[in-house]
């Protein structure tokens, strides 16, 4: 069996050799018999030189795309929580987009959160808290250009903080101020006298921000069974943060943002990424896809190390046919920067061809004739 | 305390909203604010809003109160005798219009009989909730609404007597119904808005069962002979107009038969049945291409190159002919002036439309179909008593659609036909079905309508009972002989040397960007080569410079405009879009070389 490693994938060779175990003993000439019809099988399956499998790639996922339908899907009972599905989703991702429009995560846990044990806890001590939340008030007082903020104490005992911790997370975010505790309030005094009243009300909005708790940007979180697993489901992400935790499987929790995937774990993550990204969307419609499209699309937007979208600043602009690019959005500026480095097209690829009806180089057209010449003369 | 807004804008606030709305209501009743206005309090946001502005949609509706409707069998006797008229009933506030947010505060009763003591208002007659042509739609109310809507749209493209003076109107593209008739089922509309004067449509036998598959996809069959009976035959009307423009020097077109020496002149046939006056007689049969009205115009005034020419200061010829595809008889004939006083001639065409394969039909419940097969009488199914339909609907068109409305129509139609009368088919208030049945019962046939079928062309008895009976179909305005179009060589495109768009241009179907992709992922590529190739051409091209060259017939030989003619100059074939492309770089300043290669 091991001569056939380099004909055979090797999950196709571990199959076989778990289901002939099964199936007791073959001989010698049967199992060469097999494994040759094998691989004849599987050369057979192979994509043939000349097929267009960008084009079908295409259109395999243009096709549903118009007639998908339902944007966003809510989780009952849950307000501010929905997650951006359908075709919006799929543009985002293939667009390459580095803002999403509902940004969220699965963060899976270790045990024993995962079983269930303090999940409610854990969950909301992810959830982040900023002094906007646990304030009743922001009042300024102009004469002595002082803010006050009211807190409300009952929020503040629900999550066990205290005014020394809050006076010392803004001093921490927040420069320019004495801040006092005053039991119910927290006053803070511009330390510098000369500060306009503009100044003040802009540091108000800048006090309102100060994160106070939990893990920056998670704004909601739901834990859900999933099986008989629990794990936490978010809006907002936080990738980075969130797999430092304590008790966060760091292996398998995941956000639906791309770009962060490829900052925190690489190219070849934020490839899988996408590929899973966009084939959850298109499995919850109803679609199917084969997922080896999926897979060339993604190829197509990380071979660069970098994640391109398909625009045309991403994957198309990095055509070698200035013809091409052209056909593509913006036709006079390709035009023009082409003629002003004097690019060469060499007409390799389809839409170039079209546009001269000359023959697409792809089934059929890529055929050429070869002759031998005769002695050496011709 | 309510906040009051009248037309959206806030004037003020009440203390009691009930009761202000209350007494603004009895005052508009009592006439003494205008009826035109409309009070709503909305609770949820405690609102009292107040319309009076124009463009709301509004509906009549009989006051009720203390669980009995103000118009009473007085008022109605009044009515029939002529003494009092409905404004009259609006005034003394028996009648009121309410618009959409008005009627969320009241509680309308649909009958007479549904009247309890928390009703506000009655229904003059549920038909009422529905417009004109919907409200024609025979026992709409077994309907999902989205079919009744298909229904009453379709009825207004039906053919049928559009206007009685017909005769004498120079209307545009417009179809007359031959022999149309009053529908055996029908609405009280129908009688309300005088159908009958204005008929639609044609009372026919309607089988439904499929036949030999040509009536798959909506497509009905019709029989040869109902249509050489006249069924669906209709008159198309087209009028051509050509008008004497007056220019500037004096110069004027005239409507004459055109001089041989005449820029632009057809020929001698296509002028034939132009009359001394250069416009065609009444009742010539013409065909593609004829002229009906022969005019010249004069020379255009500042075409430079021309006043060299020997031929400068003949006129121009600008005739009115039959387009393409065009033919029928010329009906009517008109000379007048327009505003402007000017000669202006106007030539009516006639052309007889008998049904044909393509042209489309309806019932009114929006079922409709286009003929996939005519078929001579003798090879369509009969039943037993003999009846040969006029029309085979297929089955196909219904479980899905569910428009009941159809096939009880068919029941209604059959009962309509045999006993000699006319069938209630009002929306809520029709003759039952179930009386229907009967009917048809002592009528010495199957209550469900159903027949024994035979197979018209080997007589076989049919396996299944067949459902038959009368009902009332239309021909609506989309003929094929207005539409059909093929093309394959045929007119192209000045700049682009592409062929023309549409089928007045006698133009081409676009393979559009999608469809060639269809092609490139078949990796058929000589193929969508040959598709693409209507527009290519053959340019020299200089092999030196690489810019276009220039080919000398004459010489017989090629030479570039930059290198000369000691070069070598290939001939390329490319679509002619992209010469035009390497001229708009050149427009641009971009100098643009093309690097030949050996093919092979």
């Amino acid at each position: 069996m091991g001569e056939y490693a380099d004909k055979l994938p090797k999950k196709m060779l571990d199959d076989l050799r778990d289901y002939l175990e099964k199936k007791g003993k073959v001989n010698e000439s049967k199992l060469k018999k097999i494994l040759d019809t094998a691989v004849d099988e599987y050369n057979n399956a192979r994509v043939q030189a000349g097929e267009s499998v960008g084009l079908i790639s295409a259109e395999s996922i243009g096709e549903p795309g118009t007639q998908m339908t339902l944007n966003t899907f809510h989780f009952a009972g849950v307000m501010e929580m929905n997650v951006t599905l359908g075709l919006p989703r799929i543009i985002e991702i293939l667009d390459g987009r580095k803002e999403l429009q509902t940004p969220s995560m699965e963060i899976y846990l270790k045990q024993p959160y995962s079983k269930g044990k303090d999940i409610r806890e854990f969950a909301l001590a992810l959830k982040e808290t900023k002094l906007s939340d646990i304030a009743l008030e922001f009042s300024i007082s102009l004469i002595d250009s002082e803010i006050e903020v009211k807190l409300d104490k009952e929020k503040m005992k629900s999550l066990n903080i205290n005014n020394s911790y809050v006076i010392s997370s803004i001093g921490k975010q927040v420069k320019g101020f004495n801040a006092k505790d005053n039991k119910d309030s927290i006053l803070l005094r511009m330390k510098s006298k000369e500060e306009s009243v503009n100044e003040v009300y802009r540091a108000k909005e800048k006090i309102k921000d100060v994160h106070i708790k939990g893990v920056k940007g998670i704004s909601q979180v739901l834990p859900v069974k999933r099986g008989e697993e629990y794990l936490i489901m978010t809006s907002g992400s936080n990738l980075a943060d969130v797999l430092q935790l304590e008790g966060v499987d760091h292996y398998r929790t995941t956000t639906n943002n791309v770009d962060e995937i490829r900052e925190i774990l690489g190219i070849e993550a934020a490839r899988q990424s996408i590929i899973n990204e966009v084939f959850k969307v298109i499995e919850n419609q109803g679609f199917n896809v084969d997922i080896r499209h999926i897979m060339l699309v993604a190829d197509t937007m990380c071979v660069s190390g970098a994640v391109k979208g398909i625009t045309r600043y991403g994957v198309v602009s990095e055509k070698a046919s200035a013809l091409a690019r052209a056909s593509f959005e913006t036709p006079i500026k390709h035009i023009i920067n082409a003629a002003l480095i004097g690019e060469i097209d060499n007409l390799n690829s389809v839409v170039e061809n079209v546009m001269l009806n000359q023959v697409v180089p792809i089934g059929t057209g890529m055929t050429d004739l070869i002759m031998k010449p005769k002695n050496g003369k011709n | 305390m309510v906040e009051v807004y009248l037309n959206s804008k806030f004037v003020g606030t009440v203390d009691d909203a009930p009761a202000f709305v209350a007494k603004i209501r009895e005052d508009r009743r009592a006439g003494n604010i205008t009826s035109n206005l409309n009070i709503y309090h909305n609770q949820e946001s405690n609102e009292v809003l107040i319309e009076s502005s124009r463009g709301r949609a509004r509906r009549p509706l009989i006051v009720v109160k203390d669980g009995q409707p103000l118009l009473t069998e007085k008022y109605l006797k009044q009515l029939e005798k002529n003494e009092i008229s409905w404004s009259d009933l609006v005034k003394q506030g028996i009648i009121e219009y309410l618009d959409a947010s008005e009627e969320e505060n009241v509680l309308v009763a649909f009958f007479e009989k549904d009247i309890t003591s928390e009703h506000t208002h009655l229904e003059i007659t549920p038909l009422a909730m529905f417009g004109l042509t919907t409200s024609l739609v025979p026992y709409s109310n077994y309907n999902q609404s989205t079919r009744v809507n298909a229904g009453s749209k379709n009825q207004k493209q039906a053919l049928g007597l559009y206007a009685s003076n017909y005769s004498v109107r120079m209307d545009m593209d417009v179809n007359l119904l031959h022999y149309p008739q009053a529908p055996i089922v029908k609405s009280i509309m129908h009688d309300i808005s005088n159908y009958e004067k204005h008929p639609a449509g044609q009372n026919i036998v309607v089988a439904v069962m499929s036949y030999k598959g040509y009536n798959m996809e909506d497509a009905i069959i019709l029989n040869k002979a109902s249509i050489e009976r006249g069924f669906g035959r209709s008159t198309y009307y087209r009028p051509s107009v050509s008008e004497e423009l007056r220019y500037s020097g004096g110069l004027i077109d005239q409507i004459s038969i055109p001089d041989k020496d005449v820029k632009g002149y057809k020929s001698e046939h296509d002028y034939r049945f132009l009359e001394q006056d250069g416009i065609i007689y009444p009742e010539a049969q013409v065909a593609e291409g004829d002229v009906v009205i022969g005019k010249t115009s004069p020379p255009r005034f500042l075409s430079s190159l021309e006043e060299y020419n020997l031929a400068a200061g003949t006129r121009r010829e600008s005739s009115v002919a039959m387009k393409h595809g065009e033919q029928g008889i010329v009906d009517f004939v008109l000379l007048t002036e327009n505003e402007e006083g000017n000669r202006l001639v106007q030539v009516r065409l006639r052309d007889e439309r008998v049904p044909e394969i393509g042209d489309k039909f309806t019932s009114r419940h929006g079922q409709k179909g286009v003929v996939g097969l005519i078929v001579p009488e003798s090879d369509m199914p009969f039943s037993a008593s003999g009846i040969k339909p006029d029309l085979i609907f297929s089955p196909h068109g219904i479980p899905s659609r569910m428009t009941i409305s159809h096939l009880i129509e068919i029941l209604a139609g059959k009962v309509g036909a045999l006993s000699g009368r006319y069938v209630n088919g009002t929306t809520f208030d029709a003759e039952p079905e179930e009386k229907l049945r009967e009917e048809l019962k002592l009528l010495g046939f199957r209550e469900n309508g159903v027949e024994t079928f035979y197979n018209g062309v080997t007589g076989e008895i049919m396996p299944a009972k067949i459902f038959v009976g009368n009902m009332y179909y239309l021909k609506l305005k989309h003929l094929v002989a207005n539409k059909i179009h093929s093309r394959a060589r045929g007119p192209i495109q000045l700049l682009t040397r592409q062929p023309t768009e549409g089928r007045a241009k006698e133009g081409g179907l676009r393979l559009g960007e999608m469809e060639k992709d269809t092609f490139v992922a078949h990796g058929a590529s000589l193929l969508l080569k040959e598709r693409f190739d209507s527009d290519k051409t053959v340019v020299p091209v200089c092999e030196n410079c690489g810019l276009i060259a220039i080919r000398d017939e004459y010489k017989g030989k090629s030479y570039c405009t930059v290198c000369g003619e000691n070069v070598e100059i290939s001939d390329v074939e490319i679509s002619y879009a992209f010469k035009l492309i390497l001229d708009e770089f050149k427009s641009l300043g971009i100098y643009q070389r093309l690097h030949l290669e050996d093919k092979y």
